[in-house]
């Protein structure tokens, strides 16, 4: 379903990116670890739509379709849902107006018809119990005045509400408590299927024990250099980053 | 070489006229209207019409608007058409007492249907200054600035209706008082409407003023809005400004506050040519809160120019001033606000903030928050902002799959929404939040329609 081809990205002529190749099919839980300045970060972004990088070479395609000459907005109602390492407050923009216009905008580019009020607020109401989280976070503008734990579970909220092909997770974990982290990881591994795949970038084991993994990927220095099964989490943990660092130091 | 233009000042034009038509000006109104003319038109003599040189109008020069060629409607009598035929309001939702002006005169077929308590007066200037002199001898042309402004002055000098409102003792009025100002003729006009408020002891009234224009001719108002809030009382006035690009709209509104009392100006405007408004705040007694706000969404070449004052003369007085612009294309906006802390007002507290929004690299805004402080026991901050959509808060929206027009939208609406969010009447405040999303979906029909009525344009009445 997605097919990442020798990417390379950069900012202002720095590339941070040097040739990324991954394979993610559905079903598949793919979780890709690695040292601080790696890269993890500007991989989700531009996989996402950002414009802040440059595509230098290489493709991605999601479906047959090229990822990389959708803009950002297309690539969500494709099925493609980032969720933010920050997600953004927008004061004045009410979580009920933000995600009512984002799900009809997904269901008119698939050529359905709107939902109406109250199909929305029933979906809504489905989808909070869902992910637990709490009423009142609805009510208010997006993210303004969240708590960091209830940013990352409207950020799981709204890929509830979205229903993703693929969900790519930046540093869910950081920045949670463990209950918040159980919640968090509940709500992914309840919205899996067979039919979708998520991405789980992370600094940290302790997620993968949540959200088990069937790949896990090393990133450094803007490559993969390893890739194996869940074990690998375990060792990473044990040993840290150093000797993936000496082995593959430039 | 070629010589334009002739020797005769600008200014020898409406002194010339006024000479001419001050018989004409005086037919309708009373004595005492008629007695402040004299003085009037000659400090608008001494002073002149406000070019850049003049400090509080530094970034909006009136001249060239003022030498344009327009005619005048002095003689109006009756709206010779039905109002109905041209423009028909069935205010929905907003339950309100409405009213009608036409290039600033009261509009006679005007029914006020709903049973107003006794006492209470709504309707023409000029008739009520016949009527009821003695308010006039107390409160007309004491609150204007008539030595401040010479548009002011000049005003003063042909005032002849506009909307008059007194309300007596500890009366409350629940429902708005919606008034509604239409600019419809034939040929290019100006208007000096006059307007006098009058609001008594622990009384209340929250009035909605609404500016259209109907007919695509050029319009030069120039209008002048007084009002007297007494002790205890409650006074909120909302002026939403919806006219064409041709039109020229001066409004200045002073305010006379006494102890105890709460005052709200909100200026929002939505679609002029050219606008200036002057909102002037004097807190006269102890404990008076005043809040003044704006929003003004402005694209293509418009100007909007927002001038306030707020005098803290007695002390224990709390006063909070917003106004947030939104400029598209190559719009151009100014902020001067400035608010005067006498040596006697001791613990006053005075915010004032204006933040802008800039779309273009060709959008232009001058904001100048001033603060002249001569008592030593206050809380006073100032503050201006100018900046741009956020970029972060862009790809957010996008990345959940909303289109970039749509997240603009949505942005801009985020950035309006805490002016919005300041009126104090909830169903002027939901029918008005409604009003601004259309204004950023460029769905507003912005000329013959009453904005509160989205009534479409009628034939023969286009849009420019």
């Amino acid at each position: 379903m997605l097919e990442i081809k020798d990417l390379h990205a950069k900012i202002d002529d720095k590339e941070i990116l040097r040739g990324i190749n991954l394979t993610v099919k559905p079903g598949e839980v793919h979780a890709i670890m690695g040292p601080n300045g790696s890269g993890k970060s500007t991989l989700s972004s531009v996989l996402a739509g950002s414009e802040v990088f440059d595509v230098s070479e290489g493709s991605a395609s999601f479906y047959g379709k090229d990822l990389l000459d959708m803009p950002a907005e297309d690539r969500a109602r494709e099925g493609l849902f980032y969720s933010f390492q920050y997600p953004v407050e927008i004061p004045g923009v009410s979580m009920v107006n933000f995600m009512r216009t984002a799900v009809n905008e997904h269901r008119k580019y698939n050529e359905l018809k709107p939902y109406t009020a109250s199909e929305f607020l029933k979906l809504m109401r489905e989808k909070k119990k869902l992910v637990e989280i709490d009423s009142n976070l609805t009510n208010r503008s997006v993210n303004e005045g969240f708590s960091g734990g209830e940013k990352k579970k409207n950020e799981i909220f709204q890929m509830a509400m979205l229903q993703p092909k693929v969900a790519i997770l930046d540093e869910t974990d950081s920045g949670l408590d463990i209950d918040a982290l159980r919640i968090v990881a509940n709500g992914v591994n309840k919205l899996k299927s067979e039919n979708n795949a998520t991405i789980v970038i992370t600094h940290y084991q302790r997620l993968l024990d949540h959200i088990v993994p069937d790949f896990v990927h090393v990133l450094y220095k803007g490559r993969i250099v390893m890739s194996a099964g869940k074990e690998l989490a375990h060792e990473l943990e044990e040993k840290g980053y150093d000797w993936i660092k000496k082995q593959f130091e430039d | 070489m070629s010589i334009t233009g002739t020797d005769i000042k600008i200014e020898q034009k409406y002194i010339s006229l006024f000479a001419e038509q001050e018989e004409i000006l005086n037919k309708s109104v009373s004595g005492h209207i008629a007695a402040q003319r004299a003085e009037a038109i000659q400090q608008f003599e001494a002073k002149g019409i406000p070019t850049k040189k003049v400090e509080n109008y530094k970034y909006t020069n009136m001249v060239p608007l003022f030498e344009e060629e327009y005619g005048y409607d002095f003689e109006h009598e009756v709206f010779k058409q039905d109002l109905s035929e041209v423009f028909n309001c069935n205010v929905h939702e907003l339950e309100a007492t409405t009213i009608y002006l036409i290039n600033g005169w009261y509009y006679r077929k005007n029914e006020i249907t709903t049973s107003l308590p006794e006492g209470v007066l709504i309707g023409s200037l000029a008739e009520h200054s016949k009527s009821h002199p003695e308010i006039f001898e107390k409160h007309y042309n004491q609150y204007a600035k008539n030595d401040e402004d010479s548009l002011v002055a000049l005003n003063t000098a042909y005032a002849q209706d506009g909307f008059f409102i007194y309300i007596p003792k500890g009366v409350v009025i629940e429902k708005p008082i919606q008034i509604v100002n239409i600019m419809h003729s034939q040929k290019d006009l100006m208007a000096f409407p006059r307007n006098l408020v009058v609001i008594e002891e622990n009384a209340q009234a929250k009035i909605l003023f609404c500016e259209h224009t109907l007919a695509d001719q050029k319009y030069l108002l120039s209008g002048v809005t007084e009002a007297f809030v007494d002790k205890n009382a409650v006074f909120d006035i909302y002026n939403i400004q919806n006219q064409h690009n041709l039109t020229t709209n001066v409004s200045s509104f002073f305010v006379k506050q006494k102890q105890h009392s709460s005052i709200l100006t909100h200026n929002l405007t939505l679609h002029t040519g050219v606008t200036r408004n002057n909102i002037y705040v004097d807190m006269d007694d102890e404990h008076c809160e005043s809040h003044v706000y704006g929003l003004f969404i402005s694209d293509k070449n418009q100007h909007v120019d927002n001038f306030s004052f707020i005098d803290h003369a007695k002390p224990n007085c709390y006063s909070e001033e917003l106004f947030k612009g939104v400029l598209d294309d190559a719009a151009t906006a100014t902020f001067a606000g400035k608010i005067m802390v006498r040596p006697d007002a001791q613990k006053t507290n005075a915010f004032q903030r204006n933040d802008n929004l800039l779309l273009t690299d060709t959008a232009k805004m001058n904001t100048k928050p001033m603060l002249e402080i001569y008592a030593d026991d206050v809380k006073c901050s100032h503050g201006a902002t100018v900046g741009q959509l956020d970029e972060k808060a862009m790809f957010y929206l996008r990345s959940r799959g909303i289109s970039k027009e749509e997240s603009r939208i949505l942005l801009m609406y985020a950035f309006a929404y805490e002016a919005v969010e300041k009126i104090r009447v909830e169903a002027v405040r939901e029918q008005i939040r409604e009003l601004v999303e259309n204004v950023f979906r460029g769905e507003l029909n912005k000329c013959n329609s009453c904005v509160l009525c989205n009534q479409d344009g009628t034939e023969g009445n286009s849009c420019m």
